[in-house]
């Protein structure tokens, strides 16, 4: 089955195209990652799909479910997004418990204190955050309430918008450990923007390289071990990226 | 020789409302003609010890230091009048991010241009060819357009490269880059920095890399220090940071997901084995 679907996808800004006919699949329980540089719109994918970026021609559809072009309520609860920055997706005047209780509220859901201490203990988080502000934590701990808020919902898929790209090398290892956890317990989808190859590594199964808007190669990450891109855009990024000495590490 | 710069003992500290906070805590290295990085993490001390050596820290930020010397004479009594021929001139700063740290109102060729004039004076038609040439150092096709343009018209990397060009044209002896390629793409990062190793080098230049990312410090610098919470817990020649002893640093390198990752979980740093003091 698959979990995400997207059929000749162009999306635009103010009608100017930033995304050119990109299709993938993406099955169920899988982790994909989408990699380029700044301005390859691969971030603009994840938000068409969230819903934050209207504009767009093409077919999407989650979980066999097509996707309306405005916001989708039953849409919400499979399906979640944490975004890049902790320092700025979080509401400055808001407690970690009101920020976790909304999406309950939104959609009517009851047991809320029991929902909210749970998702705290999935997260890694003690009870003593619960009734903290977001400027009193670390950017690792904002980073584990920001995922903790995409999980209340229960979602079966989540977009991660480079969610460890703000933080330092030793809590992006604690936040990686932690959303491959997560994804192993709960049976969850990924579909994940970043830059970061190595991370890809990491954390999926496939991806697919942008460059200038469209889909260049879609390779499984295993892809990162042996540098077998195709495409010269992708080899030029895996080089790039330290690709490099691997090759060289081969040829001594 | 004498070295490029000596620094003995450098504390930084700051005041709040819980008393003087030490963010650096009494950093001693020399420099010479080499290229030298510091590596940490956020809150480390790392650019704090980098604007110190330029004596950019404000008041109500303090400075001491048992010696701060650079090529023979003595930092820490200069008045701020007596920096100003240094700074720019003998030793210059590239920043993290071309979007901040360019004047958005004056045009890539008339902000490299007045570093020059801040320190010299040149003919209009010899500045105007020093601008061009610098540009054309830095790899700028057609640096007669670029030199018109604005920063906001230019790209993140060709902004970084802009800034090198303004750093480098009063040609200085020491160089210090704070972070100057964290906010551009993988593949612009490796242009920038072979750039700046190629200048360092055939100048005979000092080097100051001040970075969070470790490995990319080990391929640029012939040194390197770690630092954590305002102390230097390492230092070591950059062949050998894959020895490096510091459970700290150990614990970074572990941390960093490789390119031919295996691994199902990264091992993460116990902050309590180290963070007693």
């Amino acid at each position: 089955m698959t979990a995400i679907s997207l059929k000749s996808l162009t999306i635009s800004y103010g009608g100017i195209p930033a995304v050119h006919d990109v299709s993938l699949e993406i099955g169920d329980g899988e982790s994909f990652a989408l990699v380029g540089e700044s301005g390859s719109g691969k971030s603009t994918v994840l938000r068409a799909i969230a819903g934050l970026a209207p504009e767009w021609t093409g077919e999407i559809s989650v979980l066999g479910a097509p996707r309306g072009h405005g916001p989708d309520r039953a849409f919400a609860r499979t399906c979640q997004m944490v975004f890049q920055d902790p320092y700025g997706s979080l509401h400055p005047r808001k407690t970690v418990d009101s920020v976790l209780s909304e999406p309950l509220i939104v959609h009517g859901l009851s047991e809320r204190s029991g929902r909210v201490s749970e998702a705290l203990d999935m997260v890694g988080l003690g009870q003593e955050f619960r009734f903290r502000f977001p400027h009193q934590l670390s950017g690792g701990q904002r980073q584990r309430v920001a995922i903790a808020r995409a999980l209340m919902l229960k979602p079966r898929i989540m977009l991660l918008d480079e969610p460890t790209s703000a933080l330092d090398v030793s809590v992006q290892a604690e936040i990686l450990n932690l959303l491959k956890r997560l994804r192993r317990d709960q049976g969850l989808t990924y579909l994940m923007v970043t830059h970061n190859l190595p991370v890809v590594a990491f954390m999926c199964d496939r991806m697919a390289v942008m460059n200038a808007g469209r889909v260049v190669e879609t390779a499984p990450s295993s892809a990162l071990r042996t540098g077998d891109f195709s495409d010269p855009y992708a080899q030029h990024l895996y080089a790039a990226s330290g690709g490099d000495e691997i090759a060289s590490k081969d040829g001594q | 020789m004498t070295p490029l710069l000596e620094i003995e003992n450098l504390r930084v500290s700051f005041p709040t409302t819980q008393g003087r906070i030490e963010v650096v805590k009494g950093v001693s290295f020399t420099l010479g003609r080499e290229r030298l990085g510091i590596v940490g993490e956020s809150g480390s001390g790392k650019s704090m010890t980098g604007r110190a050596i330029l004596r950019l820290i404000r008041s109500p930020g303090e400075v001491t230091a048992e010696r701060m010397m650079f090529d023979g004479t003595d930092l820490l009594s200069r008045s701020e009048r007596a920096m100003r021929p240094l700074r720019g001139a003998r030793m210059s700063m590239i920043m993290q991010d071309p979007k901040f740290s360019l004047n958005p109102v004056m045009t890539v060729g008339a902000q490299i241009a007045e570093a020059v004039r801040a320190h010299e004076s040149v003919p209009r038609r010899a500045l105007a060819n020093r601008v061009r040439e610098m540009l054309e150092a830095v790899r700028i096709n057609d640096p007669d357009r670029v030199a018109r343009m604005y920063p906001h018209e230019v790209s993140g990397g060709m902004g970084q490269r802009v800034m090198i060009a303004m750093m480098l044209i009063p040609r200085p002896d020491l160089l210090i880059a704070d972070e100057p390629t964290s906010a551009l793409d993988v593949s612009v990062q490796a242009q920038v920095l072979d750039l700046i190793d190629e200048l360092i080098v055939n100048n005979g230049m000092g080097l100051l890399l001040i970075s969070h990312d470790l490995n990319l410090v080990a391929r640029y610098c012939d040194r390197i220090l770690v630092m954590n919470s305002g102390e230097v817990v390492e230092s070591c020649d950059a062949a050998d940071l894959h020895a490096a002893t510091h459970p700290y640093t150990r614990g970074l390198l572990a941390a960093i997901p490789r390119i031919d990752e295996t691994r199902d979980v990264l091992p993460v740093l116990d902050r309590s084995a180290w963070s007693g003091t």
